[in-house]
């Protein structure tokens, strides 16, 4: 048994990967199941719902749709600007980001770790280390991709390091490391130079260095600050904007 | 009866871990996630033989692992070194008795999770640990202590509900016949 465990523990890691994929695979017939089961009293309830809410929900959802659609134009105008500026100055013309929509399947039973299992995979375009968000801001990057799910390390998670700018008039820039285990919406926000002047409230959003994830993307807000190394640098505490304990659809950025 | 407690056994351990992987009631009230595998490892080690416990840490790792984050084959050890002792000393151990149900599940639940950290962090690994922890392991250890009674009485009721049950013997004895009338 000692030999086995050697065994897979030395596994090169791109095998390790595939292989806990595919055992995590035999799992998915189960979750099948109480996916379904969950869904029978949401449909039920619907099923018994009256017409006249229903008419009422459509008219709202039409209304939204509208003005979403005037706000997709303006978009479209200020990014045909942005367009046009940039080729002036000369710089590269920015990609309209790709989204695919994916479930949340799993969550990983060890308290250790912070990921999720989602259900697209190397079928639907994944490769690792995509961005994954929510309309509220950052969640993680995939780790892992099976042919049909994948593995999501979580911001929180010690593996996943990210680096962030205020919306402050410096424009500091930090690394997103691990709060504590307990705390599941709270992250540390480290290597802040020592002078930064942060205010509980100001926003956080990715810088786009390290290559993983694009600029812009907003992740949190400040909740409060401290000296770290006897003034080195400052750590703030951000508290995310992306519920991670509740997630249940997440969208894959695509770039 | 042991192929089929075996594979009852493997069965729950399959369960348990989708469990741990798809309910978060517990990591919701009390910030950590209660793991079963001790518990069931406790059942398994005290009523089966070494080739199931063996079977168990195997299965119930590889799956615990599959769905985490861990390195593959690293929870095997650890349950294995919680039923290795116990089956080969279990005749000294009152199994039936609840309270020793209780203090094995603790035991096993606190030593499976501190196993397996000390190895992540030989391995080079990166946990998420912290003063927090030490309550996420309290949680552990009190969810698996209350988990290892409902194991055992959950496989006895299995036991009773599928098992074959052996004919209870009469107690009527031909030759203890009390003859009337004449003969």
């Amino acid at each position: 048994m000692a030999l086995v465990v050697a065994l897979l523990l030395s596994l090169p890691s791109h095998a390790a990967s595939h292989l806990k994929l595919g055992i995590s695979g035999l799992f998915l017939p189960l979750f099948g199941a109480v996916s379904t089961a969950r869904q029978l009293p949401g449909r039920a309830a619907d099923a018994i719902l009256p017409r006249s809410e229903l008419l009422k929900e459509i008219e709202t959802l039409q209304r939204e749709n509208q003005q979403l659609k005037i706000q997709d134009l303006q978009a479209a105008a200020t990014a045909h600007e942005n367009d046009q500026l940039r080729a002036l100055v000369g710089w590269q013309r920015q990609q309209p980001w790709k989204l695919k929509l994916a479930s949340i399947i799993l969550r990983d039973p060890a308290n250790w770790w912070r990921t999720v299992q989602i259900d697209l995979g190397k079928r639907d375009g994944l490769v690792e280390n995509l961005p994954v968000l929510t309309s509220d801001g950052l969640v993680g990057r995939i780790s892992a991709v099976g042919y049909a799910q994948s593995q999501v390390v979580l911001i929180g998670d010690p593996r996943c390091r990210v680096s962030a700018r205020i919306l402050n008039p410096a424009h500091d820039m930090g690394v997103i490391s691990p709060g504590g285990p307990l705390e599941n919406s709270l992250v540390d926000l480290t290597y802040l130079s020592g002078n930064a002047n942060l205010k509980p409230g100001q926003e956080v959003v990715t810088s786009g260095e390290g290559g993983i994830f694009p600029p812009g993307i907003p992740v949190g807000q400040i909740v409060d600050s401290r000296q770290a190394e006897f003034g080195l640098y400052t750590e703030a505490r951000v508290k995310l904007s992306a519920d991670l304990g509740a997630l249940d659809q997440v969208w894959v950025l695509i770039q | 009866m042991n192929f089929f407690n075996t594979i009852l056994i493997l069965a729950a351990a399959f369960l348990a871990v989708f469990g741990e992987a798809a309910f978060q009631l517990p990591r919701h009230l009390f910030g950590a996630q209660v793991d079963l595998l001790p518990a069931l490892m406790i059942y398994a080690a005290l009523n089966t033989n070494i080739v199931t416990v063996s079977l168990l840490a195997a299965f119930g790792g590889l799956g615990f692992d599959a769905l985490s984050a861990n390195p593959l084959g690293v929870s095997i050890l650890p349950l294995l070194a919680v039923g290795f002792p116990i089956c080969l000393r279990r005749d000294l151990i009152l199994r039936d008795l609840p309270f020793a149900q209780i203090i094995l599940g603790a035991a096993a639940s606190g030593a499976v999770p501190l196993l397996g950290v000390l190895l992540l962090l030989t391995g080079g690994q990166e946990p998420l640990l912290g003063w927090g922890s030490l309550w996420q392991w309290l949680v552990m250890i009190a969810g698996g202590a209350a988990a290892t009674p409902v194991i055992f009485a959950l496989f006895d009721w299995c036991h009773h509900a599928l098992g074959y049950q052996p004919q209870a013997e009469t107690s009527f004895r031909p030759d203890r016949e009390i003859r009337r009338g004449r003969q």
